[in-house]
Formats: structure tokens, sequence, C-alpha cells
């Protein structure tokens, strides 16, 4: 088996990022003697104590369509303008109504596009995040013909002049882009390694988006902290596509009017 | 058996070597254009990446991989069908076989750069060995096409060096370095009873070896769509579907190709109407199980129409695909079957006539897999859409050139008939028992 390139970040991180992340919060909320199982908490995480399991949960009665995330994330990564690494498709309801849904990338457990790549340039990391590492990757593509959700998008072009010349890219933070490789969104590792929130958690004026951890069993959309399990059960989250067994790492809270079945 | 008929295969087998009249040098020049043109559209794409072809984020396979299907397919008909006759003792494939080696060896060597072309970052192609994840399909192709390369390589060799003995007794006078090369590759063969036994033992052994080894590989490239989660391609039946497509159009090919050389080379007393008589039937058993292989896809996904897959079936069957999909259905399956299948006149121009037909429309059918796949809605709202450019239009060309091209060159150094088995079938040796099957029966 094909060795992977070091993904990991700082040496001790994850104390430093748990209180970086959820200070930028409003006040944090009792965690203990709940009770409360979390929806999905993964062996691996539960094994390595104290890592972090990222989520992100999208709520689409807020979600008002104006495409800031979309900007946001290009303007982070650097990325053109049909780059939507978080994409946000208008879907029409049986109504005649139509709510919006943004859709990052799923990290899914169980991901299509991990299996099929043929150099193992595409991987998880210790947290749940599905990076590429765009040095390796011969631009087959064979991951974006397995991606049940479109999350994939090749670099066709040379991508423009990087604003940072000195930074050397990294799966953590592949920017610029190289050319004839496959990027995706990556949750803004790179962000929350600093304790900061995802780009485009923090461009969306709705507060629709929230980042999540399943280990600490909490999430933020940056105002307000919520317990992550009773939240998603709370508002009947969902995962798109669950059915096909991918185990994706985004949960989805209906729109109005939108059927639960997604 | 006779001296004469000996001595007329004998000459029309080497007839092509060392020839060059007009008409040969026009149809090297106009071929050879054809692929300069070709490489120019890759060096351009090399230097440019991509973009200069009609791929897009939502279908990001298109020509390449739909030719890489399509060329490697034809060249699984090459051998199958000379691995087939030879296993079943088939007499009349004397004159066939080398014909149908030689394309089987040219059209992979075409289809199989495909993939290469495809890529978006060609200089890492060494990256699949280096980091080879044996869970990838991609990696399962590169392992099946590789071994088969090397076998088709060997089942074109290894029948040929009894002929290049005979070449190089032949024509070792006339061209000293050509019969130097003649002297090397026959490796001292002389017929002798124990030479033989070893040959034979040998084309024995790849003969069984090869069609495995081709089904394995068109499987492998069914594998590519089958394991993904999309709807059209999610399907058990991907893997027999395109094995089956492989032959059919692989026989069609073998017709054509032998019905264009034998023109050329004055091989008419040899490969006569029988010859394509048999592979027309040959040609319409494997339509009529495409048809039903393909009947029991559509039936089986259309009867259930799942989300994912039914906006891609509808539009294959009634939407933009349509035309294409009917096209195919009809003048490439349907009508194929009854000119090649019935008793009549002009046999052999009926059968190329369904040869062009089966052969184009199963380029559409790898056109219908590939794209209307990729284009379908997986984010069930929005529809990709694909038009390929200059550079994918003449990479194909190109690369359908590059099959006669390299075929005549081919043929201008190496036997074009098996002299060999010819003497076999005629009796003018006695070969020793041949190591095949049982139930080996001839016509």
């Amino acid at each position: 088996m094909a060795d992977l390139p070091d993904r990991t970040g700082p040496s001790d991180p994850t104390r430093r990022r748990l209180l970086g992340l959820f200070a930028t919060s409003s006040a944090g909320i009792a965690l203990a003697g709940t009770g409360l199982a979390p929806i999905a908490f993964p062996e691996a995480a539960a094994a390595q104590g104290k890592q972090r399991q990222w989520v992100m949960v999208i709520d689409l009665r807020k979600c008002d369509g104006c495409g800031d995330c979309t900007t946001a994330c290009q303007t982070e990564h650097e990325l053109p303008k049909n780059f939507e690494w978080i994409k946000v498709f208008e879907v029409k309801d049986e109504r005649g109504g139509s709510y919006f849904m943004p859709r990052p990338c799923f990290q899914c457990e169980n991901a299509p596009c991990l299996r099929v790549c043929p150099v193992a340039a595409t991987f998880r990391d210790d947290e749940g995040v599905v990076l590429v590492d765009q040095e390796r990757c011969i631009g087959c593509r064979m991951c974006m013909a397995a991606c049940p959700y479109g999350a994939r998008y090749f670099n066709y072009v040379e991508p423009p002049a990087p604003k940072h010349p000195f930074h050397k890219p990294t799966p953590q933070f592949p920017v610029p882009q190289q050319q004839g490789t496959v990027g995706k969104c990556m949750f803004c590792v790179h962000r929350t390694d600093d304790g900061k929130l995802p780009a485009c958690l923090e461009a969306c004026g709705m507060e629709a988006i929230y980042i999540g951890d399943l280990v600490e069993d909490i999430a933020t959309n940056g105002n307000e902290t919520v317990r992550l399990s009773r939240f998603l059960k709370d508002n009947d989250a969902y995962r798109y596509k669950e059915d096909l067994g991918t185990g994706p790492r985004v949960y989805y809270i209906a729109g109005h009017g939108q059927h639960l079945d997604n | 058996m006779d001296a004469p008929t000996r001595a007329l295969y004998v000459e029309r087998a080497l007839w092509p070597i060392g020839r060059g009249d007009l008409r040969f040098w026009l149809a090297i020049g106009l071929l050879s254009a054809l692929v300069a043109f070709g490489i120019y559209a890759y060096v351009y794409q090399l230097q440019r990446g991509l973009w200069v072809t009609g791929l897009n984020q939502r279908v990001s396979w298109g020509f390449y991989i739909i030719n890489c299907v399509f060329f490697i397919g034809i060249s699984y008909g090459g051998a199958m069908t000379s691995a087939i006759l030879r296993l079943t003792n088939a007499r009349w494939r004397a004159p066939l076989t080398r014909l149908a080696e030689a394309t089987a060896v040219a059209a992979l060597l075409v289809g199989a750069v495909f993939p290469i072309i495809d890529l978006g970052r060609p200089d890492r192609f060494l990256n699949v060995l280096l980091y080879a994840q044996v869970g990838s399909p991609i990696v399962w192709d590169v392992v099946a096409i590789s071994t088969y390369l090397v076998a088709s390589l060997v089942f074109l060799y290894l029948p040929m060096i009894p002929d290049l003995a005979i070449a190089r007794d032949a024509l070792g006078a006339r061209a000293k370095l050509l019969g130097k090369v003649y002297s090397a590759l026959s490796l001292g063969w002389t017929g002798t009873p124990s030479q033989e036994r070893a040959l034979q033992r040998g084309i024995g052994i790849m003969a069984i070896l090869i069609i495995p080894l081709a089904v394995s590989v068109h499987s492998v490239l069914a594998w590519l769509f089958a394991v993904t989660t999309r709807g059209p391609w999610h399907s058990t039946i991907f893997a027999p579907l395109f094995v089956l497509a492989a032959v059919l159009s692989g026989v069609a090919a073998v017709i054509l190709v032998i019905a264009a050389l034998r023109r050329v080379y004055g091989l008419q007393p040899f490969i006569t109407a029988r010859h394509f008589r048999y592979l027309s039937y040959l040609l319409v058993a494997l339509g009529m199980a495409y048809l039903y292989f393909m009947i029991s896809e559509y039936l089986t996904e259309g009867y259930v129409l799942e989300q994912s897959t039914a906006p891609v079936l509808e539009s294959i069957f009634l939407g933009q695909y349509a035309p294409a999909f009917w096209t195919f259905a009809v003048g490439g399956l349907v009508l194929p079957l009854f000119l090649a299948g019935l008793p009549g006149r002009f046999p052999i121009a009926r059968a190329c006539m369904a040869a062009i037909l089966v052969i184009a429309g199963m380029w559409l059918k790898r056109f219908l897999i590939v794209v209307p796949g990729m284009a379908g809605p997986i984010m069930p709202w929005e529809w990709g859409r694909y038009s390929p450019t200059w550079v994918e239009i003449a990479i194909t060309v190109g690369a359908a050139a590059a099959i006669p091209l390299m075929l005549i060159v081919f043929f201008r150094f190496f036997p074009v008939m098996s002299v060999h088995e010819m003497d076999e079938v005629e009796g003018v040796h006695a070969a020793p028992p041949r190591m095949a099957p049982a139930f080996a029966g001839g016509d």
C-alpha cells in the first residue's frame, strides 16, 4: 500500500484548536451529564480520545440562496468563478415554491471517491476530512465519476497567479490549485487548525451553516453554539442520499415545505 | 498437396514485402497525414491543458474514454476470433489468422494510448505504478491492458516463426538487412518434429490464455463505470455486456480488414465468399446475444425507473440522445443482423455493409454509455452538456487512421498469410497432432 503524505497538523493541536474554535462563538453550553448519545459516533474517534470529527450542519430554513458562501470560498482558495466547491442549488418543491440547498463536499465516511483513486492521492485525515494531494494526483477524474454529489472539480485551466507566492500548497490548503488535478471543499481545515471558522460559514449572513464535532457533540454557526445531537434530533436533520451508504458528514435541516425524505 | 497451389500462396503471402507502388505510397501518405494531425492536436492539448477539449466539470469523461473502450474492444475481436477458430480447429481460419491477430495488436496499441491522452497530468503516469492502490479500477485497467498487450504480441509472433523462416530463405538474398531480422526472429526454425511440437504447444497455450485475458480486460473496463454509484452505470450486466460488445465490434473489424486487404494483396483465391459467410454468421450470433443483453439491461432499469436512472433513460429513449440511440439500435444492430444473416447474393458486400454499420453503431453505443451517464443529473436538478472540440475529433480520426497505417506498414515487412497454417490445412507436410480439444472439428 502506498505511504500517505504527512497530513498531520501541529504536534498537539487538539486542545488549542478546541479552545480557539469555540471561543469565537457565544457562551458554550454545558455538555456534561445530559446522557444523550450523539447520532453518529465513529469508533475511530472514540479510540483516539479527543480528536475532532468534523461535521457540518446546514439549516435550509435560513438559507436565502445569496451565494455569499460560494464567493467567500472562491476568495479563500483563490478559485475561478466556475469552481463552486460549495454550490447553492435552487430546488423546486411540490407546492411550486423553492428552497436553496448549499452543497459542500460531504466528507463521506465511506467515500466512493477515495476507493477509486489509482494513486491514493485522495485520503481521509484523522479528523474525517477527505483531502487531495495535488502533488500526486494524475488527473484521471475517476473520483469525479465516483462522487454521487458532484462535489469534485477538475482544474482544466491554469489557476490564477497566487496572492501568496511563497506559500507551498498542501492538501490542507491547496492554494494555488494545480492544473490537471482535482480539487474540492475540505471544510477549511487550514482555518479550523488555527481555531478559525470555515470561510463559507463566516460569510453566511443568515447563519445557516454550522461546523461541529461529533466527539464533543457540539456545533456552532459563529453566533450560537448548540448541542449537536440534540440539534439534529429536534430538527429532524437528514443526510443527502444517505441510502447510498456513503455516510455523509453533512447534515441538512429541511427547508419550509420540503419533504423530510429530501 | 500440389506444388502450384503452394507456390501461389507462398508467393502471395510474401508478395507485399518490400512492395511499394503508387497506391501504397498514396495510402501511406494519406493515413500518415491524418495520424500526424492527430498527434499535432495532442501536442496542442499537452501544451495548454484539457480545457481545449469539450470536457467540463459535469461531463469529465468524453471522447477519449469512449475511444479507449471502442478501440480496445475492436482488438478483442481479432484475438478472440483467431483464438476460437484455432481452438475449435476450424480449418477455414488459415488465411485469416495473421490478419486477425495483427488487427488485434494494432487496435490495442491505439486503444491503450487513450487513457493516457485523457490524463490531466500524463507526466505523472508512473505514479500508477509507484503508488498503486489495488482497489482502484484504473489500476486494474493498467494491469489487465498491459498483460493483454504482451499476450497478444506473443500470439501474433508465435505462429509467425515458421513463416519468418520461409521469408528468410526466400528473401534473405534480396534484402540483406531484412534477412538478418528474419533470421533472428525465426529462432533457427527448420521445421523439425520437436520444433513443431514446441510451437504447437505454445500456440495452444496462448490460444487458451488469450480468451480469459481478453474477457478480463473488457470486464475491468466495464467496472470503471459499474463500480460507481451512478444509476445508469451501476449495473451488474455491464461486464458481460462490454465483453460481448467488444467481440461483436472486433469481428466486424476483422471482416472489414480482410475485405480490404484481400483485394490489395491479391488474396482472393484464399479468402473467399465462404469466409465472409462464416464470419457473418458469427457476427449475427454475437449481435443477437448483444441485443438480448441490452434489452435485459434497459428492461430491468426502465421497469423500476429509479430516480437516479430515470432522467438518463428518458433522454436516451425519447429525449436529446434519442436520435443517436435509435440510429444505433436500428441501423447499427438490427439492420446488420438482416444484412449479414439472410442468405442471398453478394455475401461479401453485405458482410462489409453490416460490419461498417456495426462498428459505427458500437462507437455510438459507447458514446451513449459514457456521455449521458456523465451528463445525467446526479444532484437531481442539473444536466451537464458536452460537445467535443476539434482537438478531440482530430485525435479520434488520427487514432482510427493509425490502425490501417500500422497494418500496411507491418505487412510490408512480414508475411500477410500464415504459410505454415496453409500448409497444414492443405496437408503439404504431415503436421503432428495439434494440442486441440477433442471436440475440434473443421468445416
